[in-house]
This record gives structure tokens, C-alpha cells and sequence, in this order.
């Protein structure tokens, strides 16, 4: 893999991945009919397991949303996979510098 | 060919030299939770438990309640897993590694085993909250898939590939994705694709003709992906009933058959639909239903005794039915089963839990969208997020209630009983969704 798609090497997108940030969340709360208001989704909240609670079914439709918004189809075997779900910012960050749209 | 491994082909030669040195670290003890999640693995260990007279144990979700409910059960068994980190407290053996042979020595020839011997423990959840033990001898399950070779139209002598996304140690994963090719002589792949793009990867990557093996849900998001599937024989799909429209339109964006699959974890498969053409499903042969005290049962067959199916069935000629929905203490999301009165009793064993009940969350909108259970809970010293880790311990995490209510108490009936409108009404007095 590139240089150039990892995110960490990309400090000019941190505004993006704040408002990405932000989008994911909503849509989130939208696709999986969640209790609670996306503005509660800290940033660094572990998605999994103890911190949102989500699941893997979860996981996938979460996957179609990211795919249909912005173009970007994840990869269970991509080392990256467990570390794009560890929380908002890190998915976000995945998707920055992936989307196609 | 046996299987297949990110494309690279696995043969008998290669199997049973794994096969012997997997047996050899087993141990003494009688019983194997399998938990290898690469399925090819998985095979391995099954065989390896398989000639040492050992039962390979399948229960649901491995949680800590679970382990411990087995080890009272089986208190020999050992953990056989493929991971370096393996959360579950048993004796843990490490799948062994070993590098290919490609010597051609060692033996090809395939070792017997006896139709009538013990070869795996499924589980169902009993209704008293603990799991129930189901034995199944390798002859009967290999005949159910012999027989599902011929209901799903499989060619003879044709070598298929076959592509799963549900994990070997579910019933049905276990008969299409294991034994489906053992008894067909199908090469099984082990990889588990998860997202549409890998399974488009997975089924890339072995050669036609190719199955693909899924349920519902992940047929859902292959579907809804913008992804090219690459080109597959037969589409099978179990777990829930799809609805044929999912069918019509998988059909026609794979170009392909698909082919759906009934069955439980006590009775594995027994009956097929080709859901576009017409809803009735078609028995395997020899299983015959019969309709009693209320409920549907089936014998015959593969199916070790005759045994209650907890589905809402119509008997519609000889060997056809429809299906009409679950029973309503059946849950099943996304696969997994499990019942309100065993959800009831691990919420019940909760210690500050004074009373609790599950119901049945409303179905979404939407094709196949996964419909979830909530819970109202009478616990005056816990919250929420602690009932929460409590039941995560005990239950598949699908489980969980959605939402999880506190209540100051339940409206049961003066005789105890609660009826599930009342419940359901007070859920949605409670239940406040989130603005927006």
C-alpha cells in the first residue's frame, strides 16, 4: 500500500475527518435506528462490543451506508479492519482517505 | 481437490497429514469445542476429533455462561482453536501448524469411520435457560447432505467450489460449508467472507463452478454494494426465509438459481424452495411432518427422533409446506436463535435483578432490515449499562436488548402471567427514541 492513503500522513484532512466525523455519526444513528442522539457519539468511543454496543450486523450495514455514501468498500481481511471499527475518528479517517465520492 | 486457501488448492495428501498431526495434540479427554474460525482448520479438527472417537461440541455463541454450562456437561473438554489470543477458559490446544506437504509421501488413504458413531454435540436453547445438548452421528448428517446434494440439482462428478459467509460451527454452516462437501466431494474454501467485497474476492479467487453459501442478511448487502460479483453456479441461502423479491432480484444481478434451505439446529436441513418459482418448500424424502398438539413435527430420515419444529407450518400435499412465521417464543435475528424464556431466565439470574422480560422488537422497515428483542428490567440497585455487561456474559451479543428499559415493575396478571400487549405497551410508554 501507498504513502499517500494512509491517513495518518494527511494532517491537511483533519478538518475533513472532523465534519466526516460528525456526517458518520448521523448516519449511523440513522441507518441503525439508535437510542441515543449522534451528538452523544464521542469521537473516540469504541464502536464494538462494551463502548456503542454494536454488533456485527451492525458492522455490515454500517459497511452499505459507507459504500453507498461514499464509495468506499471495506475489507474484512485488511489488516486496517479492526482499527477502522476501534472508534468514529479512526472509521472516518478510513474513509477520508478512501472515498471515491 | 478438498479445499481451497486464498486460492491455492488443498489436496486428500495435504488433509490427512493435517488431520494425523491435529490428533496428536488433542489430548485424552473426549470432547473438542472446535472454535477454529478458518473453516479448512475447523475441517481438520473435526476429522482429527472424528478418528479419535471424539465429540466436537458446537454451541452457540461462546460466552462465559456457555463454557461453564459445557464444562459441567463435558468437564474433558478442551478449546481447539486457530487464534493467539482465545478468551474462552478451557484447556486451550493451539491449532498446530504445519508447512504444505508437497513430497507426495504420506497416505491417501481415507480412514473409515463407522455411520453409527457420535460425532457432534449441537446446541438449542432450553427453555429452563440452560443449553440443550443435541448428539449427532456422522452417518445421519452426512446422509442429510447427500441428500441436499440432490435437492439443490448438484451435478455428480462435478467438482464445486463452495463459498461460505457463515461460520462452520452453525448448524447450517457446519452441513453446507463442512459436510456438504465432504459428502459431495466439493472443495470447501476456507476464508468467511464478511463484506460484499469479500466475498466478491473469496468467490474470485477459486475456479468454477462456484456455490455461494449465505443467509439473508449478508445476500442483503451483497446486493445493495455497488460491487461485481463474479459469476456463481448456485446461491443457497438459510437461516431466515427470504422474501421474493431479495430472490428475484439476487437471481437476476448474479445470474444464477437461488435456492433456499429450511431446517433447525435439531433436525439440520430438511427441505429446499426455489423461492422465485413458488413459496411451498419440498421436503427431503424420507422426513415426513406431522402435525399434533398444536404444534408441527418432523422424523424420518436423517433426523435422530422425531422433533418439534418451532415454526408456525402448513402441510400442503405430501412432501410440500409452507412456512407462516416462528412460533412466538422462538427469537431468531440475523441466524441465531434462541427463545424468550431462555433470554428471561439469564436476565432473571442477574443478581439485583428483581424482574425482567424480553419481548419482540417491531420489524423495521425495509427488506430483511434485522429486527431486535428489548427488555423491560425491575432493578432498582443496577443501570442499564451494568445489566447490560452482565448479559454480555451470558448471551449472544445479538441479544441484547434494544432498548434495555428500567421499570419499576412488570404488568403482570394478579395470576403472574405476562401477557406480551401489555408488556409491548409498556415498552412504548417508556421508550423515548432519539430526537431526530
Amino acid at each position: 500500500m501507498s504513502d499517500n492513503v494512509s491517513p495518518l500522513r494527511q494532517p491537511a484532512g483533519s478538518a475533513e475527518v472532523a465534519a466526516l466525523t460528525r456526517e458518520l455519526a448521523d448516519l449511523i444513528v440513522a441507518a441503525l435506528n439508535l437510542e441515543i442522539p449522534a451528538s452523544e457519539i464521542g469521537p473516540d468511543q469504541a464502536l464494538y462490543g462494551e463502548g456503542l454496543g454494536l454488533d456485527s450486523i451492525d458492522i455490515l450495514e454500517i459497511a452499505l451506508v459507507v459504500s453507498k455514501q461514499y464509495g468506499v468498500q471495506l475489507r474484512a481481511d485488511s489488516e486496517d479492519n479492526e482499527r477502522i471499527f476501534a472508534s468514529l475518528r479512526h472509521l472516518a479517517e478510513y474513509v477520508n482517505a478512501h472515498r471515491t465520492k | 481437490m478438498l479445499a481451497y486457501r486464498a486460492g491455492r488448492p488443498i489436496y486428500v495428501r495435504e488433509f490427512l497429514a493435517d488431520v494425523e498431526r491435529v490428533g496428536a495434540v488433542l489430548g485424552s479427554g473426549a470432547h473438542v469445542l472446535n472454535v477454529c474460525a478458518d473453516r479448512y482448520r475447523f475441517t481438520v479438527g473435526f476429522a482429527a476429533a472424528l478418528l479419535a472417537r471424539k465429540m466436537t461440541l458446537l454451541p452457540p455463541t461462546p460466552t462465559p455462561e456457555v463454557i461453564a454450562h459445557l464444562q459441567r456437561l463435558a468437564p474433558d473438554a478442551c478449546c481447539l482453536t486457530d487464534e493467539d489470543e482465545c478468551d474462552i477458559e478451557l484447556p486451550r490446544v493451539r491449532f498446530p501448524e504445519g508447512g504444505a506437504d508437497t513430497s507426495g509421501a504420506g497416505s491417501t488413504a481415507v480412514p473409515g469411520v463407522e455411520a453409527g458413531q457420535p460425532a457432534a454435540w449441537v446446541f438449542t436453547s432450553g427453555s429452563t435457560g440452560t443449553p440443550v445438548p443435541h448428539p449427532k452421528s456422522f452417518g445421519r448428517i452426512l446422509e442429510c447432505m447427500r441428500v441436499a446434494a440432490l435437492r439443490l440439482s448438484l451435478r455428480a462428478g462435478v467438482s464445486y467450489a463452495i463459498v461460505a459467509t457463515v461460520p462452520p460451527q452453525h448448524m447450517y454452516g457446519f452441513e453446507t460449508s463442512v459436510l456438504l462437501p465432504l459428502a459431495h466431494g466439493a472443495a470447501l474454501t476456507a476464508e468467511r467472507p464478511f463484506y460484499p467485497a469479500d466475498i466478491c474476492a473469496a468467490l474470485a479467487a477459486v475456479p468454477r463452478p462456484r456455490i455461494l453459501v449465505s443467509t439473508p442478511l449478508h445476500l442483503r448487502a451483497l446486493l445493495a454494494a455497488d460491487v461485481r460479483v463474479p459469476e456463481v453456479e448456485l446461491l443457497v441461502s438459510a437461516t431466515a426465509p427470504l422474501s421474493p423479491e431479495l430472490a428475484r432480484e439476487a437471481e437476476q444481478r448474479l445470474a444464477t438459481r437461488l435456492l433456499e434451505i429450511y431446517g433447525s439446529t435439531e433436525t439440520g436441513s430438511i427441505a429446499v424452495r426455489h423461492t422465485t418459482e413458488s413459496p411451498e418448500w419440498h421436503l427431503w424424502p424420507a422426513v415426513t411432518l406431522e402435525q399434533r398438539s398444536g404444534g408441527t413435527w418432523a422424523k424420518g430420515g436423517h433426523i435422530e427422533q422425531p422433533t418439534r419444529l418451532c415454526d408456525v407450518i402448513e402441510i400442503t400435499g405430501g412432501d410440500r409446506f409452507l412456512l407462516h412465521g416462528r412460533e412466538a417464543d422462538l427469537v431468531n435475528i440475523a441466524g441465531k436463535r434462541s427463545s424468550l424464556a431462555y433470554l428471561n431466565h439469564q436476565l432473571n439470574s442477574i443478581p439485583g435483578v428483581l424482574d425482567g422480560a424480553f419481548f419482540h422488537g417491531d420489524s423495521r422497515a425495509g427488506e430483511a432490515a434485522v429486527s431486535r428483542v428489548g427488555a423491560c428490567v425491575v432493578a432498582p440497585g443496577l443501570d442499564a449499562a451494568a445489566i447490560a455487561a452482565d448479559l454480555r456474559r451470558r448471551i449472544d451479543p445479538v441479544f441484547l436488548p434494544r432498548p434495555l428499559l428500567l421499570v419499576a415493575s412488570l404488568p403482570r396478571t394478579p395470576t403472574g402471567k405476562l401477557p406480551e400487549e401489555a408488556l409491548r405497551a409498556l415498552a412504548a410508554s417508556q421508550h423515548k427514541p432519539a430526537p431526530g
